[in-house]
């Protein structure tokens, strides 16, 4: 007969293989994030989150802030002992103790920086799964929450520890600016008190602050900084276009160089050999060095970021029409009565 | 001979408290350990004319036994400094403890929370629904007090109110809730608005038709303020109207425009760049 599978041997074995699909945040961890973004607005805040790796969903069950770190004392191993202490303390009244990533707030979406991606392959030394929640404290003013958990890809995290972010291996690994961050949906988790508690206290106002901020039709100023961003955006674009140009009229430049070299050696070798002299050697590697080719990884984020605000800025347009003909079918109708 | 003297009552003292707090204690008491009937806490927050805001809190490990409590002052004060480092308006304003009663040891406790600032508070949820709901209350103590010699300590009850904001801008039906819910997309969440709109303004025009029939006695101040919100709304010429919304509507769809161009931009430079000459 066959050994009897233990438990613990099936949840390893489901780790394993299964690729991350959800996101799990409690309740409260919700609220927390909410708080500490809105606290710490217009600043960005960011802090821990702690919880469970649970085959396919990450649990997040608790969460605790960092400090600013606009206080120019506060060291790199004050935050550290900072964060030891406040996982010890939770311990205690027996919060889950692992890491599982950070959060972040975020202004118009623009997170996608090259700190974002070093913090997250520092984690990914210690731990297997982690994730990243931003939150928009600007937009969920405006009725609807934005919360986002990205990570990034395994193949980007591969490459990116073998050190090899040249354009060369980049291509090789048929990563493109697309293969660098994913999205994993997210969803709430309420414990059975937490429902009864917030039946309990439940508005029974017929009308929350949501709703007005939902009936709103003014998405001027959000769109305008929105451009504006996907203007500064644009700009990079264009700079890290002319440095990639720039190379390749180097290169070109130096193969017609070498060429001309080579010509030139190889007359003076004829000639020399005519003469009955040793020949010179035909390749000199001190002469011409190769050019450095501009990191890709650069022109990845800000494709990433532009691609974002595009989206975003789709997305404000589509809402705002959605608003206007609503309100021209209400028209309509008073005109009619 | 010593007066007998009992502390007077803070007058117009009310307790503010923010649904995270709630939500806190309540996963506290999830996670606490088999044997422990009830978990205790500390409670951030701060005191504006004289109503207390309560924001956060932690929770703090503690023993009972018979009349012996001992809290681990310790954790309290690591966790304080922590808590502090963050955020430096949030002020220790009392504690909490699961549960309806108030018990023998919960005096001694608040001798040791009001050493640790003025008019400590004492809220209770009664997350075990001994009472049949989960009731909250918030008590401040009195002291009775026979000259320098204290006698016994009175808890008071004072006015408790939960601010919902909070819960609001994250909405309340994806809290709700029971197990895991993904997040509600946009359009939904217009449509629940209009839903309601719709909802409020029919109630509104029942009341009025009850009103003009005599079903019902007119409330002027509500009439007014119906009124009031009736002639809030502008009004504006069929032209000017139209010229408002062709105008927002082109400029949507031109940024909608420009941001779907510069996305397909992007996919032309991905396409057009090959291996040996990439574009981007």
């Amino acid at each position: 007969m066959a050994a009897p599978i233990s438990f613990a041997a099936m949840a390893e074995r489901k780790t394993e293989e299964q690729p991350l699909k959800v996101v799990q945040l409690d309740a409260h961890v919700v609220l927390k994030i909410v708080k500490h973004c809105k606290e710490g607005f217009p600043t960005l805040v960011t802090g821990q989150l702690l919880g469970l790796d649970v085959g396919q969903t990450l649990e997040v069950t608790d969460c605790f802030p960092f400090p600013s770190r606009n206080d120019e004392e506060d060291g790199e191993g004050d935050g550290a002992s900072y964060q030891l202490d406040m996982m010890r303390c939770l311990r205690e009244v027996n919060v889950d103790n692992n890491t599982v990533g950070w959060y972040q707030s975020t202004v118009l979406g623009s997170y996608q920086t090259i700190e974002l991606i070093e913090t997250f392959v520092n984690y990914a030394e210690s731990i297997k799964r982690c994730v990243c929640i931003v939150y928009d404290p600007q937009t969920s003013a405006r009725g609807t929450l934005t919360l986002k958990a990205i990570t990034l890809k395994d193949n980007f995290i591969k490459v990116y520890k073998e050190g090899g972010l040249t354009g060369e291996k980049m291509r090789e690994a048929a990563i493109s600016w697309k293969d660098v961050f994913d999205e994993i949906p997210i969803n709430v988790h309420s414990s059975p008190l937490a429902t009864s508690l917030l039946h309990s206290i439940e508005p029974d106002a017929v009308a929350d602050s949501r709703d007005f901020a939902r009936l709103d039709l003014s998405v001027g100023p959000l769109l305008e900084k929105n451009l504006e961003f996907l203007n500064d955006c644009l700009d990079d674009v264009v700079a890290e276009q002319q440095k990639v140009s720039f190379y390749h009229r180097n290169v070109a430049r130096q193969q017609q160089q070498m060429q001309q070299w080579l010509q030139k050696r190889r007359q003076e070798n004829a000639t020399r050999r005519l003469a009955g002299e040793e020949p010179l050697p035909e390749e000199d590697p001190a002469l011409f060095k190769p050019i450095p080719e501009p990191s890709p990884l650069d022109v990845y984020l800000i494709n990433n970021q532009v691609d974002n605000y595009c989206q975003s800025l789709n997305h404000f347009g589509a809402q705002t029409l959605e608003k206007l003909h609503m309100l021209d079918g209400l028209h309509r109708a008073r005109v009619s009565v | 001979m010593a007066s007998l003297n009992l502390s007077n009552s803070p007058a117009g003292v009310s307790v503010k408290l923010k649904p995270l707090v709630l939500f806190n204690i309540c996963d506290a008491y999830i996670r606490r350990n088999e044997s422990q009937p009830r978990v205790i806490g500390t409670l951030l927050g701060h005191i504006t004319d004289g109503v207390v805001y309560v924001q956060n809190c932690y929770a703090v490990p503690h023993n009972e036994s018979n009349d012996q409590v001992s809290v681990d002052i310790q954790h309290h004060r690591t966790l304080y400094d922590l808590h502090h480092r963050v955020n430096v308006k949030e002020q220790v304003v009392g504690w909490y403890a699961t549960g309806s009663s108030l018990s023998g040891p919960d005096a001694l406790i608040q001798d040791f929370y009001a050493a640790e600032c003025f008019n400590a508070v004492h809220l209770t949820v009664d997350t075990a629904m001994d009472t049949g709901s989960l009731s909250i209350a918030a008590y401040i103590a009195r002291k009775l007090n026979l000259g320098e010699q204290k006698l016994a300590r009175k808890f008071q009850e004072v006015e408790c109110e939960i601010g919902t904001e909070e819960i609001e801008t994250v909405g309340v039906d994806t809290l709700k809730k029971d197990g895991a819910a993904p997040l509600p997309k946009d359009l939904d969440g217009l449509q629940k608005t209009l839903d309601r709109l719709q909802e409020v303004l029919s109630r509104a025009h029942a009341y009025a038709e009850d009103v003009a029939a005599g079903k019902r006695p007119a409330d002027i101040s509500l009439g007014r303020y119906l009124a009031d919100t009736v002639t809030g709304i502008p009004r504006f010429e069929a032209e000017e109207f139209e010229n408002m919304l062709t105008d927002s509507t082109q400029d949507s769809l031109l940024v909608m425009y420009l941001s779907n161009l510069v996305r397909a931009h992007l996919a032309l430079a991905d396409r057009l760049g090959t291996s040996t000459l990439p574009l981007l």
